[in-house]
């Protein structure tokens, strides 16, 4: 059988099971479709947050960029792990004790004020829609690749599955489903990286294979000694050597750290689980999980720029394998042969550079690379569907919560009865899977550029807000909201001007201190904590109610699941 | 009675300074700020900072949020605010 038949084959069954799960946990109340009753183990919200948390960029671009940056990669693994402990420890375990279903109802809750509270919805609903619009894309673009259907079919393909279980099931649903997908994800990850790893090294565990020697095939030798002569070789640098400034690493390392703890849909999956105790176990579970797929990439990285560069560079063009052939089909890989000799010359010189190649091809194209047999390719793509709709799924929830939730129910018309409520969760639900399954068919071509204010907003706007919310008693409104107004208008009016106003001008000379846009995330957030403290100090503390919730979120005794009472 | 919570709390933020600093030191020290000095030192195939920053970092990460967790069951029982 050949992969087409083999995805449609994998790619169905994986689809069945999930609406198979969808239907199993229907959600009957507003407790349910918001934090799924509060009732999911420890281990299965790990598992869902794990899937949650990857998406299609994780499973399809991350080993890729990580391929062609080398050691500054690193920023990405650590980022988008680090944060996890940040989370652990600093927020996860008070966010459950607090006990009710969103990040803005403790932002409001907290600071007292529906205006903190509108601003948190607000925040919460841009965020997830900018992440929501490039997992629609990567629903289209596997699809099309995979299955052969337009991009657009493939899009509504995706809406239909995703508003199918999360409209049904809301949060009790989408956690069941993506305890399902993180297993198909991990495993079509797993599965080609182990071959490639005994491929190039003889070791089955890629986490080893990565620092072991290269196969007679390969030519022996530590394969990143060997990588780092390749790229001396070619002109670039060496591969664990870094490109970027050490301030710049440093702070876009912490952006995505404290991005992700600030993240809404990573948030609030901690809401799900019965008691504080599991919540401090989860994330650690979820860390696991992440760690499987994060350990692996950068070996993946490794041994696809090895094979990439070998395959290609200074041989003739007739001799390459059918894998580059392939792909130079769909523009991904481009070959010009410039000084006419016939053959192919990789180099890092862009004027005698004659092959230029696509960082999103790296992971897809594994399992050609290693001539494995269809069905695995057939995984891949099921994997990476998998990888998308999750975290489609999480976002949209976020969505329809913040406006049923936040916003209706806690500010605008406080008097809807839980059926109400539920309606209008489901409404929001659908409408937010139409807006975003549109702008996924018709991306706004900043598609790439918004992900950097997601993690930067996240950030600047919400980490500081809760971390002091939690840990500074004396916090107050006056300095709360005027911290993340700061930190937001800062951040933001940061990027905008490098990402949208002025692009040439984006070059590390004319950065403030030398951070980039991806990284000024970290200065937005010293701001605003800054700006939070000294104006809390100035102005009357927080009235003795608010304090004494404070002292009991601190102690875990007492913690009922998320009640539904306001 | 309240005495007894605000010892709780100051061991909580020892802990939580303590297994921060490791977390800060693996990532941001070894992986980042010192790298280049860590890679003088080779073991198997990889230079140590490198193996930090791509994989010895995110190992850490995991084992530190289990020990908090295990810490603060411990310590939630000690004082008696574990949940029943």
């Amino acid at each position: 059988m050949d992969v087409q038949i083999w995805t449609f084959i994998i790619v169905g069954l994986s689809f069945a099971l999930y609406i198979g799960i969808a239907i199993w946990s229907r959600a009957t109340s507003t407790r349910e479709f918001y934090v799924a009753g509060g009732g999911v183990s420890p281990l299965a919200n790990g598992m869902a947050t794990a899937a949650d948390w990857m998406s299609a960029a994780s499973f399809i671009s991350m080993a890729g960029l990580i391929s062609f940056m080398g050691r500054d990669g690193s920023m990405y693994l650590m980022g988008w792990t680090g944060g996890y402990v940040m989370l652990a420890l600093l927020l996860a375990p008070y966010l459950r004790k607090f006990g009710k279903f969103t990040v803005p109802d403790f932002i409001g809750d907290r600071y007292y004020s529906n205006t903190a509270r509108v601003v948190a919805v607000f925040c919460a609903i841009f965020v997830s829609f900018t992440y929501v619009v490039g997992q629609m894309k990567g629903v289209g673009i596997a699809f099309s690749r995979f299955l052969e259907v337009e991009f657009t079919t493939g899009v509504l393909i995706g809406m239909a599955i995703v508003f199918f279980y999360a409209v049904l099931g809301g949060m009790k649903g989408i956690t069941y489903t993506q305890v399902a997908q993180y297993c198909v994800l991990i495993f079509a990850y797993l599965v080609p990286a182990i071959f490639i790893s005994i491929m190039v090294t003889g070791n089955p565990i890629p986490q080893f294979g990565f620092g072991s020697t290269t196969t007679e095939a390969y030519g022996g030798g530590y394969l990143l000694a060997k990588l780092d002569a390749i790229h001396t070789e070619l002109g670039f640098k060496a591969y664990t050597a870094g490109n970027k400034s050490t301030l710049d690493i440093f702070c876009i390392t912490l952006a995505l750290m404290a991005g992700t703890a600030g993240l809404p849909h990573v948030i609030i999956r901690f809401f799900t689980v019965p008691n504080v105790k599991g919540a401090r176990k989860s994330v650690g579970y979820a860390l696991i999980f992440i760690a499987i797929l994060y350990t692996t990439a950068p070996a993946v990285a490794a041994f696809a720029r090895l094979n990439m560069i070998q395959t290609i560079s200074g041989r003739s063009y007739e001799s390459v394998p059918a894998w580059v052939k392939n792909w130079e089909k769909t523009k991904l890989i481009t070959i010009e042969d410039k000084n006419g000799d016939g053959q192919m010359q990789y180099l890092a010189d862009k004027n005698a550079n004659e092959v230029t190649v696509d960082p999103d091809i790296m992971v897809l194209a594994n399992p050609e690379i290693a001539k494995l047999k269809p069905w695995v390719a057939a995984l891949v793509a099921a994997g990476g569907l998998a990888a998308a709709l999750s975290t489609a799924a999480g976002l949209l929830l976020v969505i329809s919560t913040a406006i049923s939730h936040d916003l209706l129910k806690k500010t605008f018309r406080p008097n809807i009865t839980d059926k109400e409520e539920l309606l209008y969760a489901r409404i929001a639900a659908g409408v937010a899977i139409l807006v975003s399954g549109y702008f996924g068919i018709h991306p706004p071509d900043y598609v790439a550029a918004v992900v950097a204010f997601a993690f930067g907003l996240a950030c600047s706007s919400f980490f500081p807000a809760i971390f002091l919310g939690i840990f500074d008693k004396r916090t107050n409104t006056q300095g709360a909201v005027s911290g993340m107004i700061v930190g937001i208008v800062f951040t933001a009016g940061y990027i905008i001007y490098f990402k949208f106003i002025d692009t040439a001008a984006n070059i590390p000379e004319n950065w403030w201190l030398g951070v980039s846009p991806e990284g000024i995330g970290t200065i937005g957030m010293i701001i605003n904590l800054v700006i939070t403290w000294c104006v809390s100090r100035l102005t009357p503390p927080p009235p003795e109610e608010v304090q004494q919730m404070v002292e009991d979120i601190r102690i875990p005794r007492g913690s009922a699941s998320p009640t539904a009472s306001h | 009675m309240q005495k007894d919570l605000k010892k709780y709390w100051r061991t909580n933020l020892r802990y939580m300074t303590l297994l921060l600093s490791i977390w800060f030191v693996v990532s941001y020290g070894f992986g980042i700020l010192f790298v280049d000095v860590l890679d003088q030192v080779q073991i198997g195939g990889f230079k140590l900072g490198f193996w930090f920053a791509q994989q010895g970092s995110i190992y850490v990460f995991t084992i530190l949020v289990f020990v908090y967790a295990w810490l603060m069951n411990r310590l939630d029982e000690k004082y008696d605010v574990d949940e029943k």
